[in-house]
């Protein structure tokens, strides 16, 4: 534990020395060297945690009211930091090249700062053992992401980006407020150890609120709205940190606090597969309906938390229905992939920093043939987005599989359950549009961004990013590999945190079962993997001494093809949103050709988010029409506050009178 | 693992591309032709084999990959199918989303080397490819979810073997029907059959699946047609497995008899093939959405 905290010091005061050298040439790297260091011996410290399961505590003296500096890692904290921690060290890795051309124009150690910061208070978020220090912990953790987003303070879509997601985060941290009110409202301090529901209506209440305030953070529907803005602001590295972990720490805040509401009702765990599918199914196909690629893979990361929602929540109603198999295989499956996601999604937002860095475009009607002058970013790209799209044999469909085994064992368990077979039946269902679609999507992110050819001259005169940004996506490609092939051996470090959520279970025999599925899993994908390359070397040979040419595509022998005649983004997913067009009506403004001579034609599709502009939108201007109505309080001059706060003395003085009599 | 499992997918290995065969003969006898001989897919794919290769300057690594991978799965595929009552050589629970993956994983890449080419028509193809899969992925995994809940098993040899015999006039008889029927609709949607894609059309516009392999020649392509017949081996020993378990229990003959069912099933996909017409387009979805309800329904009369 004084490891992992010294780990956390190097960091902020790495930071800190960033910043004070503010434009010197080394501030950059200073502050880099620092959190690639720093989170390096906390991804080392808390992966031995996370393996063993072994609890460690640290309190020390904190002068402030009703809180304690009371940090430890059990199983579910130290596997969440390590997962924070690996992405953190490598986008710390990434930044450096990542942010160098823009070390011309500012300073950036204000930004490696900020971002050490958010580093370790993400950290401090998931050992907290104190209410106040956890919420703490947490406003720094929102404060410094968004300092982050608005690196790009000049464009006014980053500023309206910005404060969007500064609002949905404070709100989502009033409702933290009265849960954890709520909680310690008979404890006599706020220490994890001494909140508890009293109640069951309680408890019902606390579970609620913090779905929802811990469900803003990770972006479930509909409280996502402010992720598929914030994300593609922020600097690519700091996108991967946000969609890859920091939205995360709303997923483990969800289970710490589970775990203080005593045994959970089994329609906690519908809810969470409800809200998992409609997540889950919505944020792919809003992904889909994306031309700008970042902000395509921060509608998938909506998708991905309804996935981890989905095993979470299977786990849930197999905690409160006393079943094992389906509680172990579940909330496995979801802890899986909340590593897996961390994994493949920095891969792909690093992939995307790579081509905006290359093209200074996120549009992907603008791109295409990239892989011939961006070898190494596609060859991952392509890695993340097949482990993305849950595709063998990479790792995302190991912890797809495990939630797929538990619902499915589930229900071959219970023929004749009914109703009650309805989470595990949404789940599959949810599971496999889900693997459809972000199949589809990936396909066409990739393809049209790497392949075929390039749209316009700045991707025709795209480079190779520098090996300071190459290495990080190869080295999180290979993990997406090895995740695959070994999942067993992945499985351990999620089974002690399994082990939290799931108190009073005997999860040893359902552990080792799902260990050794996974084995047989990746027996099958070494033997794809064998197989293919058996076959390629197959080709290999066979076409050694023949004659391989060079020649256009066929287009059916058209003599002039140009590359604007390439399917784009948009066409290749027109007739998938077609399919759901009642759900999410997309708009389209269509000028058809006319007459005998048409002088040009055009279509622009577009489909805004429904919950923003149908949910959110009305629903704030309401807000703001309200608030317009006491202007009047805000005339101006000074004196007027200096009353305004004299009054309030007063009313507080006579309360406090009156209350003590 | 038994001499009987490697004897299924050695045989598999060998006879898949027989079924094409199987499927244009029953095809030229109902439409008064000689037609071409049983073996000329082998002759085809001989030929392939032995010839050099084309490439697009557009394609990378990628177009050259896709065949290589697609073929490779479909392979990997047959290791999880058991027929006549054998068990796989690969069993172990929830192998039957290893399969459905795998399919997925084989359709991923034939779209990425379609978008490869930067043609319009191969781009065409690759999405409705990707959307007509999309509509019939549910049904598949729904459909082979009410198979696990009849008979109480997870794995797909489990399932298949779990099924009793004649259970088809029995109380489970309805569930199989209804099962059999989505799973022969996704059959003839992932394999690019009448009624839902027309594989001898010679229009690039209203092609689906060969429009997308339209760049690939020689090595290339005699995978990806090798790929083909293995895929269509594998949905159509899924489909007789469930509608026919094993009569004997004496597995040389029942191994036969699977066999001649996969073929039998070739030689309905050809009579369809010769009495229907292709689809329109956007009727297609529906076909594909009906297969999904028809597993929904299995799963709810298992669930009752």
């Amino acid at each position: 534990m004084t490891l992992f905290l010294t780990a956390l010091a190097v960091m902020v005061a790495g930071g800190a020395a960033a910043w004070m050298a503010g434009r010197r040439p080394w501030a950059s790297v200073l502050g880099a060297s620092a959190g690639a260091i720093g989170a390096a011996v906390a991804l080392v410290v808390a992966t031995e945690a996370a393996l063993s399961g072994r609890v460690s505590e640290l309190r020390l003296a904190w002068p402030l009211p009703f809180g304690s500096f009371h940090v430890g890692f059990d199983g579910l904290s130290a596997f969440f930091a390590a997962v924070t921690a690996l992405v953190c060290g490598l986008a710390a890795v990434y930044g450096v090249a990542y942010l160098k051309p823009h070390a011309a124009r500012r300073s950036l150690g204000p930004t490696w700062f900020a971002f050490n910061l958010l580093t370790a208070s993400m950290l401090v978020v998931l050992v907290a053992r104190d209410a106040v220090l956890f919420l703490v912990a947490w406003e720094l953790m929102s404060l410094t992401s968004f300092f982050l987003v608005m690196f790009d303070g000049e464009r006014p879509e980053t500023i309206s980006a910005g404060w969007t997601y500064l609002v949905a985060t404070h709100l989502g941290t009033a409702f933290l407020l009265a849960l954890f009110v709520l909680l310690g409202r008979d404890a006599a301090d706020m220490d994890f150890g001494r909140l508890q529901a009293v109640s069951p209506d309680t408890a019902a209440v606390c579970f609620v609120l913090a779905l929802v305030g811990f469900g803003t953070k990770a972006g479930f529907v509909p409280l996502h709205v402010w992720l598929p803005r914030a994300h593609p602001a922020a600097p690519s590295h700091v996108s991967a940190v946000m969609s890859g972990v920091m939205i995360k720490t709303g997923i483990y805040g969800l289970l710490r606090v589970v775990t203080f509401l005593g045994p959970p009702e089994p329609w906690w765990g519908w809810t969470l597969v409800a809200v998992g599918a409609v997540s889950g199914v919505l944020g792919v196909l809003l992904a889909l309906a994306q031309h700008d690629l970042k902000r395509l893979l921060a509608y998938h990361s909506v998708e991905n938390i309804g996935i981890i929602a989905l095993g979470l929540g299977l786990g849930l109603v197999g905690l409160a229905t006393g079943n094992a198999a389906l509680a172990v295989l579940g909330t496995l499956g979801g802890l899986l992939h909340v590593l897996n996601h961390a994994v493949f999604k920095s891969l792909l937002f690093f992939g995307a920093g790579a081509v905006l860095h290359a093209t200074g475009t996120r549009d992907l009607e603008r791109m295409g043939g990239l892989i011939h002058r961006m070898g190494t970013t596609g060859a991952s790209f392509l890695v993340g987005a097949a482990a993305i799209s849950g595709l063998p044999p990479l790792n995302g469909f190991v912890s797809e599989f495990l939630i797929y085994v538990g619902a499915f064992g589930w229900l071959a368990d219970h023929p004749g359950s009914g109703a009650a077979g309805l989470p595990a039946i949404v789940a599959i269902l949810a599971l496999a549009m889900i693997g459809g679609l972000a199949a589809a999507c990936f396909a066409k992110a990739f393809g049209v961004a790497f392949l075929g050819e390039p749209r316009s001259d700045a991707a025709a005169g795209a480079h190779e990013c520098p090996a300071g940004m190459r290495l990080p996506m190869v080295a999180l490609a290979a993990l997406c590999m090895a995740i695959g092939l070994l999942g067993a051996l992945a499985l351990p470090a999620a089974i002690p945190a399994a082990a939290v959520i799931l108190p009073g279970l005997d999860i040893a025999g359902a552990c080792a079962r799902a260990r050794e599925w996974l084995w047989h899993l990746g027996g099958a994908f070494g033997l794809l993997v064998a197989l293919a390359a058996v076959l390629a070397a197959v080709r290999r040979r066979l076409l050694a001494h023949r004659t391989v040419t060079a020649a256009v595509t066929w287009d059916c022998g058209y003599a002039a093809p140009t590359a604007r005649m390439q399917y784009t983004a948009s066409s290749f997913a027109a007739p998938l949103l077609n399919s759901f067009r009642l759900l999410l009506r997309p708009e389209a403004r269509v000028h058809a050709p006319e007459g005998l001579f048409p002088d040009g034609a055009s279509l622009h599709t577009q489909l805004d988010d429904p919950f923003e502009h149908r949910v959110f939108a009305p629903l704030f201007r309401r807000v703001r029409h309200l608030a317009a109505r006491l202007h009047w309080l805000q005339a101006g001059p000074s004196q007027l506050y200096v009353l305004y706060v004299a009054v309030a003395m007063l009313a507080l003085l006579l309360w406090t009178l009156g209350a003590g009599r | 693992m038994t001499t009987a499992s490697v004897s299924n997918v050695l045989l598999a290995l060998l006879l898949a591309p027989l079924l094409s065969g199987v499927i244009n003969r029953v095809k030229a006898v109902f439409a008064g032709r000689t037609g071409q001989p049983l073996l000329q897919p082998y002759h085809d794919l001989a030929k392939l084999l032995r010839k050099g290769a084309v490439y697009s300057r557009t394609t990378s690594w990628v177009f050259r990959l896709g065949p290589v991978a697609g073929l490779a799965a479909a392979a990997a595929c047959l290791t999880i199918l058991p027929i006549g009552g054998v068990p796989a050589p690969l069993a172990f629970p929830g192998d039957l989303l290893l399969l459905a993956y795998l399919m997925g994983l084989m359709r991923f890449v034939t779209i990425t080397a379609a978008l490869d080419t930067g043609s319009a028509f191969e781009g065409m193809g690759a999405s409705r490819e990707a959307w007509y899969s999309m509509l019939a992925e549910p049904a598949l995994i729904l459909g082979l979810a009410a198979l696990a809940v009849h008979t109480r098993s997870v794995s797909l040899s489990g399932m298949l073997d779990g099924l009793a015999r004649g259970e088809l006039a029995g109380p489970g008889g309805p569930l199989l029907v209804l099962v059999a029927g989505a799973f022969a609709i996704v059959l003839l949607a992932e394999n690019a059959r009448i009624p839902v894609d027309d594989p001898t059309t010679h229009l690039e516009l209203t092609m689906i699946h060969e429009v997308m392999v339209l760049d690939h020649g020689g090595v290339d392509f005699g995978f990806i047609q090798y790929a083909a017949g293995l895929k269509l081996w594998v949905f159509s020993g899924l489909l007789t497995g469930v509608l026919l378990p094993p009569l004997t229990g004496w597995w040389p003959l029942d191994c036969a008899v699977g066999i001649a069912l996969i073929l039998a099933v070739a030689a309905a996909v050809g009579v369809v093939e010769s009495v229907m017409a292709r689809l329109k387009l956007a009727r297609v979805p529906q076909l594909l959405v009906a297969a999904s309800v028809l597993s929904v329904l299995a799963l709810a009369l298992v669930l009752r």
